[in-house]
């Protein structure tokens, strides 16, 4: 429905796979001078954090995201974090990668059911970039790409009406509907019931600009106020202290999109949700989409055009398991119910004549001026990753 | 149980087909209130009503001797008292309805179970009465699709059935529904669809379309989201429909076929259209029987009729009007802000303002024989009031008479299931049901 959804969509699940993937590479890194050839450290990390953010705030790839456009199929979109994921020298199995996406996606959809109000979801937004601006804080050039983001989403969004927002909310749990997974931290926080679905808390404060509910005020035909009655309801409901902050710095005040993931608190997801609901779902997804397909043809080209690290020599040791062993990882494999598989569209090295010259043509106008290595080997590494996925 | 017969109400959606409109000055009798019980710790303020009904001076006021207007209740601890009337009653006058709050009033029902859940869009949720074939059809729209569901009133059986969004003429982007609604008008009950492409309009059961209206995206700004949204009968042979734009499409809807036409475009509103309401009850004089709100929250009332004319405009206070209703000259409308607000249609005066919800109201309804409204929102609560004119003061009175949370659920749809207001049904964000409510 709004046109101007996919760039909160793209950038706050964004955020959220960079929690996770920080979490999990801290959780497997090893003290540098242990550590083996194929084993990952503190350095290794750093180096797949920057290469990642770096992709996803690409300034070319930025300006094709704000443009106001519908919001890509769950495919679709599955598509591109794929690829944002693989922008560096890590690897993940199908397995990981399905956990991964079905984290991002309970976690963002967890956030903007329980925003206050529809314009906070642009606060949970900038704390996932203040605390991605945290993960590169040694890198001047990737943050001033963050930075030039962060003013983007000020500039586009600032000016748009409470009922606009609400518009890209219900847009946005549209895309969420009947996602049930149960997700292990939510489940222990009691975030979550255990049959999926949120709870949602009756006590606290209000939104920012709403009342406690409960004064019933009557006035006359001259607009005095002449009656003032109450009514109780079960909630407790308390006034809020102050508003978060829509600047480039400032107090958020919003708990929302900030990282809930540590050492301590490990990543871990329950494979569930009642089948049925997810099972309708599953069978609209399997209408193919011509349109949504070429929008992603084109992102992933985007993606895929920039510098990416090959991994050298044996490529296990490069591997990152969203689970804690690789068994654990095989088995999850396959015993993932078929209703949650994303189904990933491949994307071909080849195409339609036509389509191929449009998207020749828009690429060439958006010519990326950044040096590509001069190895032959290239070029045929990255058909190989696109067509791989 | 016990209940008179649903009487016909101008503009009611309720109303049984078939019947005509009764004809302008007699007050419509309601069924007897129950007595409600004294008790201490009486309300300040809250008084019945003694004497004449607004406008009731300039109409011929004729009663049913054994059941009083909805403007002249009394509780049976004040019909022995000489009148009192004057001034907001301090002096513990009972309550002008039948609205006890030392009891739950409601009490959960047996569910509707839905083909797939429903979406977080405004009005949610649309009931179609059919008493004389013993019948209710709800709708909730899913997404790209709607539930429709015909549930036999004696509780056993159910039929569902799937409506898709049209395409448009391209075909290559899936469209998602705003809303449906079931509009009730005197010759006929259509079903009516809005989407991101145009609008649909169905017979009541959904079994055939019977007009699509595609909606011009050159009228709409590049990058602008392009819908409609709002859909309510009106004057008898009307429906009117909303747009992203601010623009209201009148429909002029024969009493059988498909010859369904435009018969005029409202350009008053400058925001997308959120909801549109008729008049439910009676129009006092000059109050119009029309009202359409936006997102920015501007309301404007409009008389009906071959050419539709802009009576008065309420202007927005800085939040959405989501949902909206019109009764006995009063609007009733529901904010981003959890706000209730009721306004004399007349004059867009502001009579009453309530805190109602904790978080973005989602749907109101109102049941036009007792004056009941009922407001959703995305807190979880569902909320049923009591709207009633005092007679001497001429003020407009708003009562809370029962609180309902729908436990971990923002309710997008609430609607009374019956014109008194003795029942209600609900149904809430990635909800696969609809809950269902009824007097104790």
């Amino acid at each position: 429905m709004s046109a101007r959804t996919l760039p909160l969509l793209f950038l706050n699940l964004g955020g959220e796979m960079l929690y996770i993937l920080d979490q999990r590479l801290r959780a497997q890194s090893i003290p540098g001078e242990k550590a083996r050839k194929d084993e990952w450290t503190d350095v290794d990390r750093k180096r797949v954090m920057n290469d990642i953010i770096t992709t996803m705030f690409n300034k070319k790839f930025m300006e094709e995201l704000f443009k106001p456009q519908e919001l890509y199929s769950k495919k679709a979109l599955r598509t591109v974090y794929d690829r944002l994921a693989h922008a560096s020298i890590m690897r993940l199995n199908q397995a990981s990668m399905d956990k991964l996406y079905d984290l991002m996606t309970m976690a963002f959809k967890y956030q903007v059911l329980l925003c206050p109000r529809p314009k906070d979801i642009l606060l949970v937004t900038f704390n996932h970039l203040d605390t991605i601006k945290d993960f590169i804080c040694d890198s001047p050039g990737i943050l001033n790409q963050v930075d030039e983001t962060f003013r983007q989403l000020i500039e586009t969004y600032s000016c748009l009406s409470a009922g606009e927002f609400q518009l890209i909310r219900q847009t946005l749990l549209i895309f969420f509907q009947d996602m049930h997974i149960r997700v292990s931290i939510f489940l222990k926080d009691k975030v979550q019931n255990s049959n999926g679905r949120f709870v949602l808390p009756i006590s606290g404060p209000v939104p920012w600009g709403t009342e406690v509910p409960g004064l019933i005020r009557v006035f006359n035909h001259n607009g005095d106020e002449v009656k003032r009655t109450e009514f109780t309801t079960d909630g407790n409901y308390v006034t809020p202290q102050r508003e978060g902050s829509f600047d480039l710095y400032g107090d958020r005040v919003l708990k929302l999109g900030t990282n809930m993931y540590s050492v301590s608190r490990p990543v871990e997801t329950h494979m569930s949700g009642s089948s049925k609901n997810l099972a309708s779902h599953a069978k609209e997804n399997t209408v193919p989409n011509p349109l949504a397909k070429e929008e992603m043809d084109f992102l992933a080209r985007l993606l895929g055009g920039l510098e990416v690290k090959t991994p050298g020599g044996s490529e296990t040791g490069f591997r990152l398991n969203l689970f804690t062993t690789d068994e654990e990882e095989e088995h999850a494999a396959l015993t993932r119910p078929e209703e949650l598989s994303y189904k990933v569209i491949n994307i071909e090295a080849t195409q339609e004549p036509g389509r191929r010259a449009e998207l020749s043509r828009i690429l060439g106008e958006l010519e990326v001026a950044e040096p590509r290595p001069a190895s032959s080997g290239k070029g045929e590494d990255l058909l190989a990753l696109m067509d791989g996925l | 149980p016990g209940s008179p017969a649903p009487r016909p109400v101008p503009g009611c959606p309720l109303a049984p087909p078939g019947r005509k409109t009764p004809t302008p000055g007699r007050i419509l009798p309601a069924p007897l209130p129950r007595p409600s019980p004294r008790r201490g710790g009486r309300r300040p303020g809250l008084h019945g009503n003694a004497g004449p009904a607004p406008g009731a001076a300039r109409r011929p006021l004729r009663h049913h001797a054994a059941t009083p207007s909805p403007w002249l209740q009394r509780t049976p601890s004040e019909r022995g008292r000489s009148g009192d009337g004057g001034g907001p009653g301090r002096a513990g006058w009972g309550h002008g309805g039948a609205c006890p709050v030392s009891r739950r009033m409601y009490r959960k029902e047996k569910s509707i179970q839905l083909k797939s859940s429903s979406a977080a869009l405004y009005n949610n949720l649309s009931v179609l009465r059919l008493p004389g074939r013993q019948l209710a059809c709800f709708s909730a729209v899913h997404g790209p699709s709607v539930n429709v569901v015909s549930a036999a009133t004696d509780g056993l059986g159910f039929s569902h059935r799937q409506l898709q969004a049209k395409e448009g003429g391209m075909a290559v982007s899936t469209s998602v529904l705003t809303q449906a609604a079931w509009c009730v008008l005197p010759s006929r009950v259509l079903l009516v669809l809005t989407s991101q492409k145009g609008i649909q309009m169905y017979e009541s059961d959904g079994s055939i379309m019977v007009y699509w209206h595609a909606l011009d995206v050159t009228e709409h700004p590049p990058g602008q989201a392009v819908f409609a949204r709002g859909i309510a009968a009106a004057g008898g042979h009307f429906i009117c429909v909303g747009t992203s734009s601010g623009l209201v499409l009148v429909f002029d809807i024969p009493p059988k076929g498909t010859n369904i036409t435009v018969s005029e475009i409202l350009e008053q509103h400058r925001d997308a259209i959120t909801d549109i309401a008729a008049e439910q009850g009676q129009a006092p004089d000059g109050a119009g029987d029309l009202v359409t709100a936006d997102d920015a929250g501007a309301l404007c009332v409009w008389s009906t009729g071959e050419e539709f004319t802009l009576l008065s405009k309420i202007p927005a206070f800085g939040c959405t009007c989501s949902s909206v209703k019109l009764w006995n000259g009063v609007v009733a409308a529901g904010y981003g802000n959890g706000q209730i607000r009721l306004y004399e249609a007349a004059t867009g005066l502001l009579r009453a303002e309530v805190n109602a919800h904790a978080r973005w109201i989602y749907a109101l309804d109102l049941a036009p024989e007792t004056g009941k409204l009922l407001s959703g929102a995305e807190d979880s609560f569902v909320h049923v009031w009591k709207l009633s004119r005092n007679p001497d003061t001429d003020n407009v009175e708003i009562e809370h008479c029962h609180g309902e949370c729908v436990t971990d659920t923002q309710v997008c749809g609430a609607r009374f299931c019956d014109p008194e207001g003795n029942s209600f049904a609900v149904t809430g964000y990635d909800l696969n049901e609809i809950f269902r409510y009824g007097r104790v």
